[in-house]
């Protein structure tokens, strides 16, 4: 079944098209990810399905309502954290919990959502002098407070240290592992690499790419990166001859050449031809930022 | 939980962050009797004066004490937190469950009404427990005059929410809105001391109208048409500016 279905999605402000022309489909539980660059329409693109924004055009379901005309179904069905959102500063975090449980009809047990979260210690803490991990974890009680089918993630993980990201990441995890499908923006490669099912990629206001991770690091030109000392005797010209070769450059005493599979192959057989053996040799899978870089162009910050 | 549960809970929330303002309580519950204590500290004032009718001044600061709760909450208190919680995001937030943000607005609404209410009846009885002010002889004009006053007072906050984009724009117009309200209100000359033609502009204004209906319902009298029904166009004017106006986001 499907969770989330997004079709031609457009949406305009101004003169400028945020989105334009988006879908995806979102299987039931499912991590999705929605990946590009800052500016690319992706935070438009889920303020569309948590019903906070009305799209130009195109059709957007959640669990099968429409979030413009069946706003009480959509609240129901969905849990959401949202980018630069806040509570009342002064608000502690039992508090928080219990006004957020009294919106649903069939809330979550609150102890133990905050024992899940690991808020226990902070039930007193007000909202203000909470770290900012925990401030997510609160946003993660938040969205999983009404039992949701479907929960929105909005950069959950901007701005926490490493620690709290890895943390973060346990927990989307643990969400999906209890049923709920999840639909995670982010701009972080490593974050999508390690959680998401499929990724979307988006960039200026069109889905660049969807696929798995590995789909995606397996699309690119240049899923492979062979390096080695540059002072092994070898031509660059001959390297670009390689097949499959994409680029070949030299940089801090090593030069390194990005191709896929048949150049590794390739250069393998050359090195035993010439009977060379190259000094430090690596050969290493692209990461999603390759991938990333080679269908969008664009850097991610 | 039911539609009724959602608005108890968020009303009591509301209520115990109101109690955790410590600044916000002073100037709406408690500036308002202080500055008739002092005022009622002065001999002089507690004297009967000829110009003024036969009157005291401090007979004339009760209502202007009074007013100057309604104006504290609704203008000084009220627009910074409901243009906080719009540019927190915690509106926004509040809108993806089940229940709207409207919510929130309104049970911000009644608590700065309740603050003002018990303002005015604090400034009322120590008015008449440590100056021997007389009580309102027409309490129920009295009570709907004073209603009216609370509303208009929330009306103008709301509006200056609605017009100002961030919390210290609201926070600036406020200010800006603040000392007019309090010339109307007779906070430095009160109305009933002020030359003929000024007083007829004065009540024109919502201050200056709830002036003179608390005015003459305290010596028993009917509040009068004109400054009843100033007092709710205004109130009408400004909710209507401000739900025309406000926004979510």
């Amino acid at each position: 079944m499907t969770a989330i279905e997004v079709r031609g999605l457009h949406k305009t402000y101004g003169d400028r098209k945020v989105v334009d022309g988006v879908s995806f489909d979102v299987g039931e539980g499912e991590i999705f990810g929605i990946l590009g660059p800052n500016g690319a329409g992706k935070t438009t693109t889920v303020e569309c399905v948590g019903g906070l924004r009305t799209p130009d055009e195109g059709r957007v379901r959640v669990c099968g309502y429409d979030p413009g005309t069946q706003r009480a179904d959509v609240t129901r069905v969905l849990g959401v954290q949202l980018q630069d959102s806040e509570l009342q500063p002064k608000l502690t975090v039992r508090e928080a919990l219990d006004l957020y449980a009294s919106f649903y009809e069939r809330p979550a047990d609150r102890h133990e959502l905050a024992e899940r979260l690991g808020l226990l210690p902070q039930l007193r803490t007000r909202f203000g002098k909470l770290s900012g991990g925990q401030k997510q974890r609160l946003f993660i009680a938040l969205a999983l407070i009404g039992r949701p089918k479907v929960v929105v993630l909005d950069e959950l993980t901007t701005g926490l240290d490493p620690r709290a990201r890895r943390e973060a990441w346990e927990l989307v995890e643990s969400i999906r592992d209890s049923g709920v499908t999840v639909l995670l923006v982010t701009h972080f490669m490593e974050e999508a690499q390690r959680l998401c099912d499929r990724i979307a990629v988006i960039d200026r206001g069109r889905v660049a790419a969807l696929d798995t991770p590995a789909g995606l690091i397996g699309r690119s030109s240049a899923a492979k990166e062979i390096s080695f000392a540059s002072r092994t005797p070898l031509d660059p010209a001959e390297l670009r001859a390689l097949p499959g070769a994409a680029g070949v450059e030299t940089k801090d005493g090593r030069t390194a050449v990005h191709g896929t599979d048949e150049t590794v192959t390739a250069f393998v057989s050359l090195l035993a031809r010439r009977g060379v053996t190259a000094a430090g040799l690596r050969v290493v899978d692209a990461t999603l930022d390759d991938a990333f870089l080679d269908l969008t162009g664009a850097d991610l910050r | 939980m039911s539609a009724a549960t959602a608005t108890r809970t968020v009303l009591r929330t509301e209520a115990r962050l109101f109690a955790r303002e410590p600044g916000s309580l002073f100037w709406v519950v408690i500036s308002p009797t202080v500055l008739l204590t002092i005022l009622g500290l002065i001999p002089s004032f507690r004297e009967v004066s000829e110009d003024l009718g036969g009157r005291r001044v401090i007979d004339l600061y009760v209502p202007v004490a009074v007013l100057f709760a309604l104006i504290m909450s609704g203008i000084q208190a009220m627009p910074p937190v409901l243009s906080g919680y719009r540019e927190r995001g915690i509106l926004r937030r509040m809108s993806t469950t089940p229940v709207r943000p409207g919510t929130l607005l309104t049970a911000q609404l009644a608590l700065h009404a309740a603050g003002a209410l018990v303002s005015a009846l604090l400034v009322i009885s120590v008015g008449r427990l440590a100056f021997g002010v007389a009580l309102p002889e027409n309490l129920p004009g009295y009570a709907l005059a004073l209603l009216l006053a609370v509303a208009g007072g929330l009306a103008l906050g709301a509006a200056v929410c609605a017009v100002s984009r961030t919390q210290k724009i609201a926070t600036a117009v406020g200010s800006a809105v603040f000392f007019p309200t309090m010339f109307t209100a007779g906070v430095w000359v009160p109305v009933q001391a002020m030359p003929d033609t000024l007083q007829r502009i004065v009540q024109l204004t919502p201050c200056g109208a709830a002036s003179q209906a608390l005015d003459t319902a305290m010596s028993g009298g009917w509040p009068g048409w004109a400054p009843l029904a100033v007092m709710a166009a205004w109130t009408v004017g400004l909710t209507a500016a401000a739900a025309r106006w406000f926004r979510w986001e």
